[in-house]
């Protein structure tokens, strides 16, 4: 699935990042900071207009993606 | 014995700047890169050998990818390809010991350059706190190169890395065959670190309560109310101090002096023209205070992640909002602040819109008017209306602000939107020693401002307001005959559709310069103009007799807008390299200005006739 689709605090991994145009920097700058392959996450916040941008928690850092961003990111839900 | 040149790199919030404090004090200077505006950060120390060391401190960026230019002058400072900076001796690369997931991966990155480096591994006290056991050798091992454990905030922390520089230069690292960095960051992190757990449980707690979807936004103005309700209530005796100090310093200058030209220029342009100007200096800094308290304990980065869907509206991000809220104080340090965004055209409409924010430097203009012309009542049982009315300047400042950006957005021929994608940092207690050298850094932009325009234009107006002398004989004021006058004048007729009178218009000339100087120049024009010094104090009372309700709103509504600030329109100028921006700005915001007092004028003149 998608990360737009995950829960709030539902433990997850990524599985991959996917370019939306060639050479998309917004996938390159998402995969140089941790989205990558396995990588643990969670949806730890939402914006409070229409529920963006989310906030993520990957690795031991705290991301700010818009839901725009995070639509290039699929996710499974860790077993 | 010879100098030694090291560079500190670094992931955005590793504390490298803290480091950077830490190690050369106020020793330091910011200047740009030649051609880009990247700050380039310098400073020295002296080793306990009694060695020199010159520290450059790079930009914080995610990777070498040179997506970017502080990504291209972080790559091309570190082999050395930059011409005009040294090569470095030696790479000190800072990490984050709290998170090292993602800044080893940098390491890494910095490992492959092939340079002689160490690593810092900051935060070790937050580290420990949270119960990270990290193998520092083991990490030696694995990386090949020196690993040295530093705390930035506290002048103990970072002892043992000057012993590390003072020491021989270690030999460059191994350039490692190649693997993804990813993989390999996994590897060293399982054989060296132990996290109990991932996140910080402050960190959970604090951002489920400021970030909560029903309470973060209240939650934040609350927050900017009690900051700016502070900066007017605290900053009013320090205000009086200065502005006290001032009239006797000017008092005792001026008492031996003979009635004449001298005494007319060290009262009036010296002291009046300063103090007008420095009373001031209490806000900006009682701001700026709060901004980097607020910016320090990792709060600001969470009132972008609030506002961003708001900021989006208007086609920019959360990102804008930092810079646009130090604008509030002063926009020259609001459009530097602009450096934090990524995205060029994010970066340059920000700039933009930053001199539509109410700077302090409108304060005095505003109440010296809703103080003359608008009645001192109370509204809804609690609320001054004056007071209201002056929030209400502020709001129309941000609106204008959002409405242009707005605009520039939909008028942009790529529809994309600029991407957000915002590392929010560990909340920590905001250092002493950052907050102030910060402060100082601030305060000193300002002074210099004081001067030097402020300063040459006060002179240059009283040249102005003094020459030629009335003729003998003449009758009129002698301001009617002074060159200033004359301007005054002939300048009128083009203002006459928003209502200024020519002493507004005089004034107008030296606030091109500055806002707040035309206050003291509208003094100066009434006073030279024949009335004494006491109702000169008492402008207000002047004024409010003599122009119209219409002509003071326009007046207003045309201070929204006018970029009466030279000092800004430099600071554009520098900040993207050229005069292009500078231009547009001027053209735009004087265009907004004459038509809002227009059709301020207009109206309040047909409402009240």
């Amino acid at each position: 699935m998608k990360l737009t689709e995950l829960k709030a605090f539902t433990p997850a991994r990524v599985i991959a990042v996917s370019d939306t145009s060639d050479a998309d920097p917004i996938a390159r700058r998402l995969r140089e900071i941790g989205f990558v392959d396995g990588e643990p996450l969670q949806v730890v916040g939402r914006g409070p207009f229409g529920a963006d941008p989310l906030l993520i928690q990957i690795g031991f850092t705290r991301f700010a993606l818009r839901r725009s961003e995070a639509a290039r990111i699929t996710v499974e839900l860790a077993a | 014995m010879s100098t030694l040149n090291i560079a500190l790199v670094g992931n955005p919030n590793c504390g490298k700047t803290a480091l950077f404090n830490q190690l050369t004090g106020s020793r330091q200077k910011v200047a740009n890169y030649a051609g880009v505006t990247v700050e380039r950060k310098e400073g020295t120390f002296t080793a306990p050998s009694g060695r020199t060391v010159h520290v450059l401190d790079l930009p914080g960026t995610y990777s070498l990818d040179a997506l970017g230019a502080d990504e291209i002058i972080t790559r091309d400072v570190c082999l050395g390809q930059l011409e005009g900076v040294a090569v470095p001796d030696l790479i000190v690369c800072v990490a984050d010991a709290t998170n090292l997931r993602l800044h080893l991966r940098f390491v890494l990155e910095i490992r492959r350059l092939g340079r002689p480096m160490v690593l810092a591994l900051n935060m070790m006290d937050a580290a420990r706190k949270r119960g990270i056991q990290i193998d520092t050798a083991g990490l030696e091992r694995e990386l090949g190169l020196p690993v040295i454990e530093t705390v930035a905030v506290t002048s103990e922390g970072t002892k043992a890395l000057i012993g590390q520089i003072d020491r021989a230069t270690p030999a460059a690292p191994p350039v490692s065959p190649v693997e993804t960095d990813h993989s390999e960051t996994r590897r060293i992190l399982s054989a060296t670190v132990v996290m109990p757990t991932r996140t910080a449980k402050t960190d959970d707690a604090l951002d489920r309560f400021l970030l909560n979807p029903w309470l973060g936004i209240p939650l934040l103005l609350v927050i900017m109310f009690l900051v700016f309700q502070a900066v007017f209530t605290w900053a009013t005796p320090a205000q009086d101090a200065i502005e006290g100090s001032l009239a006797w310093l000017g008092g005792v200058a001026t008492q031996s002096m003979p009635d004449g030209l001298l005494k007319s220029f060290v009262a009036d342009a010296l002291f009046g023209g300063l103090g007008s100007v420095l009373v001031f200096l209490p806000q900006i800094i009682i701001l700026f205070f709060f901004i980097l308290v607020l910016e320090e304990s990792g709060y600001l980065p969470r009132a972008s992640f609030l506002l961003d869907r708001v900021m989006g509206a208007a086609g920019l991000t959360g990102r804008s909002f930092i810079p646009l809220l130090s604008s509030h104080a002063c926009a020259i340090p609001g459009i530097m602040a602009t450096r934090s965004i990524p995205d060029l055209r994010e970066r340059m409409t920000t700039i933009l819109i930053s001199p539509l924010m109410t700077c302090s430097a409108r304060i005095p203009v505003y109440t010296l008017l809703i103080g003359a012309f608008l009645p001192n009542t109370t509204v809804w049982g609690f609320l001054s209306f004056q007071g209201v009315v002056l929030f209400g300047m502020y709001l129309i400042g941000i609106v204008s602000g959002l409405i242009v950006s707005w605009v520039i957005s939909i008028s942009r021929r790529e529809k994309r939107e600029y991407p957000l994608l915002m590392e929010l940092p560990s909340y920590r207690f905001p250092n002493l020693k950052s907050l102030a050298l910060g402060l100082w850094e601030r305060a000193m932009i300002f002074i210099r401002r004081i001067t030097g325009i402020i300063f040459t234009v006060n002179t240059l107006l009283w040249v102005l307001v003094t020459f030629p002398g009335k003729p003998d004989g003449a009758t009129g004021p002698d301001i009617d005959y002074s060159i200033a006058g004359r301007i005054g004048h002939f300048i009128q007729p083009a203002f006459d559709a928003i209502g200024f009178n020519w002493q507004i218009c005089v004034a107008l000339i030296p606030g091109l310069a500055a806002r707040e100087v035309a206050v003291s120049a509208l003094g100066t024009v009434y006073s030279v103009a024949g009335s004494d010094d006491e109702i000169a104090s008492q402008l207000g009372g002047l004024i409010s007799s003599q122009w119209s309700l219409a002509t003071a709103l326009s007046l207003m509504a045309w201070y929204v807008f006018a970029p009466q600030c030279l000092s800004t329109l430099a600071v554009i100028k520098r900040e993207t390299n050229g005069w292009k921006y500078v231009a547009v700005t001027a053209g735009y915001l004087f265009a907004l200005a004459y038509v809002a007092a227009f059709a301020t004028y207009q109206i309040t003149k047909a409402l009240t006739s």
